[in-house]
């Protein structure tokens, strides 16, 4: 499907879904709430059947943060991207999609353990990487670690 | 930690395979709960050479960050720098010269036959044999002097920057190009002859680590793995880069899934490699080998995202820019990252032994995890 | 024909024109045991060395060469590491267990050395139940791996003993019906009459079918036995990082280390002693010079010729095979080797009773 039809599409299954078509693939803005809803139609729907979620990245706009979900149909080879804006930049969540996509559930821990994003229903939220103790998240914009921060 | 202990039914043997551990080819901690010799889960515990390389590029400009992604896949570094220069071209809206783009995809293609030689090695090695890995490593060395004359460097390249390559290729590189193709084709009969033929191997190999087309799709496989499975998944076919619309090659498929599927997918490859590198050695376009491009570059406010095949599979590089001279953040989809994930489905109801042929069959790159 | 028995019995003699009968036995007992352990020595050396050569040129590189003539001395370099390195004993082991656990599995290689037959008159004890003996004492070395994974207090160790538990008691039972069949031949169990039996021609040849296919079965068993890839699982460097022996460290690893290389060793000695004819030269029906040039070779040039060509053999299988797992080990003992060689052992009487044999 080319970017018209995916986002009539898509604006018929969330009719409050923004748009932006400014990137080489289009780009699904919506709110962290609607996801969950979105992301199973997005999978199940015959004419979109996106099966696989190939990149998973989380962005601290220090205003808020936003999950970017790069999603594509292996047999019909369309692309989207997903973008939830989670307003709440303190208590940040978003429901987890690893039911949908089994892939997630590794990119959300990574999500988690380095942007602070809590992934509601996930099987085993946990530190990744860092030390179950670690204090704050690496990758926001404003963490701060006297010790181990590399200034390049 | 306690928890999962405590999670874990009666009778269960709860092992630690890493953080070393000569299998995990690096320092990937595993925690394996096991019903005498047979898998129950595997989780992953990881992080134990994590840099934050995604934090540390959001302070480098857009020539110094691509230096960071060698030292991700080391096995790949040419491929990655290639995914980081593409994303940085894209941005800037430049075209490279013919010349660049030739020589980028011979680098490439022989990093791919290099890494896929150690992978030969280090498998064989992982179910016991341990004289293959010297006879891969004979090939792998040649490649590697291939690389060292014309980028400096070994390991961590650094060779493919934005706009073209760094230098220009040697004199001698086609020569040398030459020799190694015409040696690599009398060698890969004895790769055959020593371990696919091999009965043992062939035994350890079938019916181990399945994992069905929509599973792999659904865990994110990419590269051999999923093209075991049978799906379509190549990069460099999906969505060609630098020309390699304009080359002839073949995307291996295989059906059964299983971890011998995923080792003939990958013996295939070497020779698709070889054969684009025959295509393109004698067809170098004469000309620049780098674009003219500013000295300080600035990435418009905007999102891009570049996808190339390395060795291991598809490697993304997500760059949010602001307008400023360093990313404001960068994101890399590493293939191991999410053909870990589907180590541990895999492995379920299989023995110990086996773990490690699927680990040794997923190509695992620790340092290409923990980035 | 050369043979040791002149100096024997000259050793013999000079001890008992001075000695007593007991004093005598006793002195002798020491000669013999002294010479066990020099042997021990020298062949875990010349072992290692014999296998790092081999490893190396199947891997297309030098090995050691810079200790002593071509890397020669490079084993006693080693061993010397081992001998002052740091014994340790990990926190919760079972420390009585696990400091006798080595010393067992060494005891048990020395043990099985006694019925072997250098050459003519050179064997420490000529029993009558020879080869009973030999794989009855065999067994008992899996005790001793067994003792050092439980007490290493370690899970890859423990994963490593069992699984060694499994395979060594499954596969002593195709090596003993493989040494049956040439016992059929031979029609007794002591070795010296086992070696004087060949002096015809050896069993491989003599007794054709049965016995080739007996070889073949003795040695994929003895290779399992002896714990050796492909067949070493109870190792398995890849999966259980050194299995029963990765807490061990120092003199008592190098002592497991060396039991490896004395009971290939031995498995080869007991292995060219049934099927190649021991210290036999080799023969050929009526070629009479051919045999009579044969015969001027020493027959402990023969016997450890045919013992380095058989564990030549072994290291072969070692450096090229992957390694098996472990329900396809098990699977290949009692679905495969033992059936075969059951029915191996049925043709083989039939070929004894009716005189099929050469």
């Amino acid at each position: 499907m080319i970017k018209e039809e995916l986002k009539t599409k898509i604006s018929e299954l969330l009719p409050t879904a923004t748009f932006d078509e400014t990137g080489e693939w289009l780009n699904v803005l919506i709110d962290a709430k609607e996801w969950l809803p979105l992301a199973t139609q997005l999978r199940n729907d015959v004419s979109l059947q996106f099966d696989f979620l190939f990149c998973v990245t989380a962005v601290d706009w220090k205003t808020h943060l936003s999950m970017v979900y790069h999603l594509r149909a292996t047999q019909l080879e369309h692309i989207i991207v997903v973008k939830a804006k989670i307003a709440d930049r303190n208590n940040a969540e978003i429901e987890s999609v690893c039911k949908i996509w089994r892939t997630a559930e590794l990119h959300e821990l990574e999500a988690y353990d380095l942007m602070g994003v809590k992934f509601l229903h996930h099987p085993g939220l946990r530190r990744l990487f860092l030390t179950d103790d670690w204090v704050g998240y690496p990758l926001r914009k404003d963490y701060v670690d006297e010790v181990n921060m590399i200034k390049l | 930690m306690i928890e999962e202990v405590a999670a874990t039914t009666e009778g269960d043997l709860v092992i630690n395979i890493g953080p070393q551990h000569p299998s995990t080819h690096g320092v990937l901690h595993l925690f394996v709960t096991m019903n005498g010799e047979t898998i129950k889960k595997v989780e992953p515990h990881l992080g134990y050479i994590h840099r934050s390389i995604e934090k540390m590029d959001e302070s480098l400009s857009y020539r110094q960050f691509i230096y960071s992604t060698s030292r991700m896949d080391y096995l790949s570094s040419h491929i990655n720098n290639h995914g980081c220069a593409l994303c940085v071209e894209k941005g800037l809206q430049l075209e490279i010269p013919p010349r660049a783009k030739v020589i980028r995809i011979l680098m490439d293609e022989l990093t791919r036959i290099a890494s896929h030689c150690l992978w030969w090695g280090a498998l064989a090695m992982d179910v016991g044999a341990l004289t293959p890995f010297f006879h891969a490593f004979r090939e792998r060395e040649m490649i590697n002097d291939i690389m060292e004359e014309s980028c400096g460097a070994r390991l961590t390249m650094n060779y493919m920057v934005p706009g073209g390559v760094m230098f220009d290729i040697q004199p001698n590189f086609q020569k040398h190009v030459k020799e190694f193709v015409a040696h690599f084709k009398t060698k890969i009969g004895e790769y055959d002859e020593m371990v696919t033929n091999n009965i043992i191997f062939q035994r350890r190999m079938k019916n181990v680590g399945y994992i069905s087309p929509e599973d792999a799709v659904s865990y994110g496989c990419t590269g051999a793995v999923l093209r075991a499975s049978g799906v379509k998944s190549d990069i460099r076919k999906i969505a060609p880069y630098d020309g390699y619309e304009n080359v002839k090659f073949e995307e291996p498929l295989e059906m059964a899934g299983d971890c011998f599927a995923r080792y003939m997918v990958r013996m295939k490859e070497m020779m698709q490699s070889l054969s684009i590198v025959e295509q393109l050695i004698d067809n170098i376009p004469e000309g620049d080998f780098v674009a003219k491009t500013k000295a300080v570059l600035k990435l418009p406010k905007g999102e891009f995202y570049s996808r190339v095949e390395t060795a291991r599979g598809e490697f993304g590089v997500y760059i949010v820019s602001e307008g400023g001279l360093t990313p404001y953040r960068i994101k890399f989809r590493s293939p191991g990252f999410s053909n870990l994930s589907a180590l541990d489905h895999m492995s379920r109801g299989q023995k110990i032994g086996d773990l490690v042929a699927i680990m040794g069959t997923l190509d695992l790159v620790i340092p290409d995890i923990d980035r | 024909m050369f043979s040791l028995e002149g100096l024997k019995n000259t050793i013999h003699y000079t001890l008992s024109a001075s000695l007593g009968t007991t004093s005598t036995l006793l002195v002798e007992m020491l000669i013999v045991g002294i010479c066990v352990i020099s042997l021990f020595a020298v062949l875990g050396l010349v072992l290692v060395f014999m296998e790092r050569k081999v490893s190396a040129y199947m891997q297309i590189r030098l090995g050691p060469n810079r200790v002593g003539f071509q890397g020669s001395l490079q084993t006693v370099a080693d061993t010397l590491k081992l001998v002052v390195k740091e014994g340790l004993v990990p926190n919760g082991a079972d420390k009585f267990l696990f400091n006798f656990a080595p010393f067992l599995v060494m005891i048990v290689a020395m043990l099985i050395m006694a019925p072997i037959a250098f050459t003519k008159g050179l064997q420490m004890w000529d029993l009558n139940i020879g080869v009973l003996y030999v794989t009855a004492v065999s067994s008992i070395s899996v005790i001793g791996i067994l003792m050092a994974g439980w007490a290493s207090n370690n899970k890859y160790s423990l994963l490593g003993a069992m699984r060694s538990g499994a395979q060594i008691v499954s596969y002593e039972l195709s090596a003993g019906l493989a040494i049956l069949t040439i016992v059929i031949f031979t029609e007794s169990l002591q070795i010296s009459k086992i070696v004087e039996s060949q002096q015809t021609g050896w069993w491989l040849f003599k007794a054709h079918i049965p016995a080739v296919i007996a070889f073949i079965i003795f040695i994929i068993a003895v290779t399992a036995e002896t714990n050796r890839a492909p067949f070493d699982l109870a190792e398995a460097e890849s999966e259980l990082t050194a299995g029963f022996h990765t807490e061990y460290s120092g003199m008592r690893f190098a002592l497991f280390f060396l039991a490896e290389y004395v009971n290939i060793f031995i498995v080869c000695a007991i292995g060219s002693t049934l099927f190649l004819g021991g210290w036999m030269p080799f023969h050929i029906g009526h070629w009479s010079a051919f045999n009579h040039v044969m015969d001027f070779i020493p027959g402990i040039v023969w016997f450890f010729g045919k013992i380095f060509f058989l564990i030549f053999v072994i290291m072969w299988f070692r450096w090229t095979f992957p390694r098996l797992r472990i329900d396809q080990l098990l699977n290949l003992e009692w679905k495969y080797l033992l059936p075969i060689s059951m029915f191996n052992l049925l043709l083989a009487t039939v070929v004894a009773i009716m005189g099929w044999h050469f």
